[in-house]
């Protein structure tokens, strides 16, 4: 099998993911696709550790699921919170952060 | 840090706990002092039971400390017997070992000693040196302090600083116990400055009299003249001898030892040495009150006299006398003793007795006759010790410190009880000798010791002094010390005289007329005093009534015979002259019986068979125990540590019979006559000792009574005869006034300090000095402000407000337009930032493969 299938999987979902955060307005949305830039990651860190016959690569891959799953949680949360004040989740809308 | 470094000498001398632990006689009174001051004023004897505990628990370490160097000497003697193989003897002959030509081991001294602070790598000790001279100067110290301790509970009793003064008293016995068993040159500064303060705090106890103050501050600042060169003489011996301590001694320049090692080494350029002894000689002569500085000491009476007791026998001025005998390889070497040259100590001593003595003559004050008679007394040592007369200088401070000490109590015990708190001979005493037998009695045996009287203790050391000053070839010298010994004896019987014998005078009349009755003016007294109301008062009860009758005598009969003093110990003096009480009598008769046998500690051999007893061998206790041995000893490698290292030298320059035949021939080589051959060093100066001749001893003891008879006669025509031919002769003869109020100016001394150098030097320098200050450094001083404040303008209008605050601000607007340039960016949209953060992805990835492919 080569690898190179899976990279070129990741480097679509990668694209994917970003396409998503920088053009969806929906903050769940943006939430999903940065789920979907974690997913490219992991697989490639497990194609190339399938590749190079190294556990490494996994391991990582189990510890960046983690991560996200925390990520998620607070990003759900500061949603959840924006929702709250505002009632909406529009991204465009939220411009208190200009310098 | 608290390395204890014991020397332990390879000869085998034996040691022992109070040799090892003597600095606890120094620390003891000082914990006592700390004590007395924190907690004195709560304790039942308001702080002076600790003050007399510490002392006798000094006194009972000296002693054994005393009796253990005694062991360790015979120890050496025993030891090195067997080593030598039996030809040297243990027990000392009369005469010296080495004249007879057995080799006596140089005793090492026991030295423990502490780091205190080290600076670069000179470590400065705390500790203590004991040998001979020590041990017996820390007994002497602590036993006299201990007396007059017993002696201040009455005599000071009531005082309002009661405490305070035992606090005092305590500190300024510590002060010499550090000083005596100093180490090294810096603890004996310490000591020496404990007592300099002491001293004053002791001598302006009574500070609320203007008069006993300035005595106080008087006493100090002449003293501090001398301090001066202490330090002097300190540093140059440091610089001197540092390098040669370090090569050889393994210590520094500031060590006692390696101080003694190098002066005698001969590495010490001769004026080097003149330098540091006069330096350290001038020292001397302020502490001492030798010469020019003596003024201080008959001021120093101010104090009270227990103050007076201490200062003047065992502590303050007995230590410029021990500097001098502590590190006597300087002045021997500096002033060129060893060849009789005539030095400086010397000269400065024999000033000393002959124009002390003379001031004691016009004194009317008792204490200060007492005073100059210790300034000619310490004149004495000096010149026993500028003529190489060491042994016989120390000995003289020895048996001085308990007649001297007798005579100043037996002083305060007639103004404390006889003479109603005056010291003025001619006003408040005569015919005190029956009312006060027991002070009479020891008043008489130390006058006898100090005058040198044969069987007493000041004949023993004083003429040994005379004797070897005229052996060692200064003769005129020789006649000095007669001329104070007659002077000596006439000032004394003077002073007896007039508190002693003769008609009873203002206080010492009292109210008691049973031998004064007939004398006007003591009946005139009498009835003054009688009417006064606190007489009543203290007049039993029952008499009361009667004792407003003036002139009647039976309250008096009634109160007991006077004449029997120890009858009114118990009460106060207001009643006239009676005995002191047992706590006052206690110390002086303790003392006034050393004074007549403390001579015998080491009486001349000669004089001994003059007695009629033979004293045999192993006499001269002093000669044996306390005098250094002059045998050089071996230093071994630098290495190596300096006590350990050292080692006998079986060293024996001259076969018996050499020195035997031709005893002159013994001092040609030795310590301190010729340089110390290599790997050797010696610690003390190989001294003469004169064979004492009983022709000589008739001549002092012949001068001696000279004195007592021409005193004794012009005190009966004078004083009480009242000749014509000598009364009033003052007034008749412009010589005899000339000369009486020269004396009674103290030589103008005092005028030349007060008038000549305060007034035309102080104040001409003073003067110069405001004018200096207004013009010069005023100028300087205003330039500078002027100058500064002008280049302080200059530089703030160009360097601050230009150059600085230009940057300052500069840096600031460039951060301000910086941040509106990039102000859009930060537009608030999280998708323009994450866009933004993944071009930036992007382009830094675009950038990794470019370099990775290239």
């Amino acid at each position: 099998m080569l690898a190179v299938n899976f990279l070129l999987l990741a480097a679509v979902l990668f694209c994917i993911g970003v396409f998503g955060v920088i053009a969806r307005r929906n903050a769940v949305l943006v939430l999903m696709s940065i789920e979907l830039i974690l997913a490219a990651v992991n697989l490639n860190f497990v194609a190339f550790a399938m590749m190079n016959d190294n556990i490494d690569g996994q391991v990582f891959a189990l510890f960046v699921i983690a991560i996200a799953a925390a990520e998620v949680g607070v990003g759900l949360a500061m949603v959840l919170m924006i929702y709250r004040n505002r009632k909406s989740i529009a991204l465009d809308g939220l411009s208190e952060m200009k310098g | 840090m608290l390395a204890v470094e014991d020397t332990h000498a390879a000869l085998e001398l034996s040691s022992g706990w109070f040799l090892e632990n003597a600095w606890l006689i120094a620390l003891i009174p000082a914990i006592g002092f700390a004590l007395i001051i924190g907690f004195g004023k709560k304790m039942p004897m308001k702080g002076s039971e600790v003050g007399l505990a510490s002392m006798a628990a000094s006194l009972v370490i000296a002693t054994g400390a005393g009796i253990q160097w005694m062991q360790r000497t015979d120890s050496a003697s025993h030891g090195d017997a067997e080593a030598i193989g039996g030809a040297f003897s243990g027990v000392r002959g009369a005469l010296s070992a080495s004249e007879s030509g057995q080799v006596e081991p140089y005793i090492e001294p026991v030295v423990t000693q502490w780091v205190w602070w080290q600076n670069s790598g000179l470590e400065f000790g705390l500790g203590s040196h004991i040998d001979g001279l020590s041990v017996l100067l820390l007994c002497l110290v602590a036993f006299i302090s201990l007396l007059v301790q017993v002696f201040s509970l009455d005599y000071v009793r009531g005082d309002r600083r009661y405490t305070h003064f035992f606090a005092a008293l305590t500190l300024f016995s510590s002060g010499m116990l550090v000083m005596v068993m100093s180490s090294n040159m810096v603890q004996l500064i310490l000591g020496w400055e404990i007592m300099g303060l002491c001293s004053f705090m002791l001598i302006g106890h009574w500070w609320e009299d203007a008069y006993n103050s300035h005595s106080a501050l008087k006493a100090f600042f002449t003293v501090r003249v001398g301090d001066v060169g202490l330090l002097v003489g300190t540093a140059i011996l440091f610089f001197g001898a540092n390098d040669f301590a370090v090569a050889n001694l393994d210590s520094n320049g500031f060590d006692i030892r390696a101080i003694q090692a190098w002066a005698l080494s001969g590495e010490g350029s001769s004026w080097t040495l003149i330098m540091a002894s006069s330096a350290l000689f001038i020292a001397a002569i302020g502490k001492s009150g030798q010469f020019p500085l003596h003024t201080w000491l008959p001021d120093a009476m101010a104090g009270p006299t227990p103050v007076s007791s201490l200062l003047h026998s065992s502590t303050m001025v007995v230590a410029g006398v021990f500097l001098v005998a502590r590190i006597y390889p300087v002045f021997w070497e500096g002033f060129n003793i060893a060849n009789g040259g005539v030095s400086f100590i010397a000269v400065i001593g024999g000033i000393t007795i002959v124009v002390a003595a003379l001031l004691a003559f016009v004194q009317d004050d008792i204490k200060k006759v007492l005073a100059y008679s210790t300034v000619s007394q310490l004149g004495y040592m000096m010149l026993g010790l500028g003529t190489g007369a060491w042994l016989p200088a120390v000995f003289h401070v020895f048996t001085h410190a308990f007649f001297k000490c007798c005579l100043f109590l037996a002083a305060g015990s007639i103004s404390h009880s006889g003479s109603h708190h005056s010291f003025d001979m001619k006003k408040d005493m005569g015919g005190l000798r029956k009312f006060m037998p027991v002070t009479f009695g020891a008043w008489c045996v130390s006058t006898l010791a100090l005058t040198g009287v044969i069987p007493f203790a000041g004949f023993w050391s004083k003429d040994e002094i005379i004797d070897n000053v005229g052996a060692n070839g200064y003769t005129f010298l020789f006649w000095v010390g007669l001329v104070g010994a007659a002077l000596t004896a006439m000032y004394m019987t003077r002073a007896t005289y007039l508190t002693f014998f003769g008609e009873p005078r203002g206080a010492a009349a009292g109210i008691h007329h049973d031998d004064a009755g007939h004398d006007e003016y003591a009946t005139e007294f009498r009835e003054v005093v009688i009417s006064s109301t606190d007489l009543v008062a203290a007049l039993p009860k029952s008499l009361s009534a009667a004792a407003n009758v003036p002139g009647d005598d039976i309250e008096h009969d009634a109160e007991g015979d006077p004449a029997h003093g120890g009858h009114h110990a118990d009460e106060h003096d207001d009643h006239g002259p009676h005995e002191s009480g047992k706590l006052i009598l206690f110390p002086i008769v303790i003392l006034a019986f050393l004074a007549l046998t403390s001579g015998f500690v080491n009486p001349t051999p000669l004089a001994g068979d003059a007695l009629g007893a033979n004293l045999g061998e192993g006499v001269e206790l002093l000669k044996k125990y306390v005098e250094p041995r002059y045998e050089p000893v071996a230093i071994g490698e630098a290495a190596g540590h300096a006590g350990e290292s050292i080692q006998l030298l079986e060293l024996a320059p001259l076969s018996a019979a050499e020195a035997g035949a031709d005893g002159k021939d013994a001092y040609a080589t030795g310590c301190g006559r010729s340089t110390p051959e290599p790997g050797t060093v010696c610690f003390f100066p190989k001294v003469k000792h004169a064979v004492p001749e009983l022709s000589k001893i008739l001549l002092s003891l012949g001068v001696v009574a000279l004195g007592y008879a021409a005193a004794i006669g012009f005190c009966m025509a004078f004083y009480k005869n009242k000749n014509p031919r000598l009364v009033g002769l003052t007034e008749r003869s412009r010589i005899a006034r000339g000369g009486y109020l020269f004396l009674k100016n103290k030589y103008y001394l005092d005028v030349l300090y007060q008038n000549v150098f305060v007034y035309f030097v102080s104040r001409p320098l003073a003067k110069a000095t405001y004018w200096v200050n207004q013009n010069v450094i005023d100028g300087v001083v205003n330039g500078v402000g002027t100058s500064g404040k002008k280049a302080g303008n200059w530089v703030y209008n160009n360097i601050d407000q230009k150059i600085v605050d230009g940057a300052v601000n500069a840096s600031g607007t460039v951060a301000s337009e910086t941040g509106h340039g990039l102000q859009p960016v930060q537009s608030g949209k999280v998708n323009q930032y994450g866009a933004l953060l993944f071009g930036a992805a992007t382009v830094g990835a675009i950038v990794l493969v470019i370099l990775n492919v290239s």
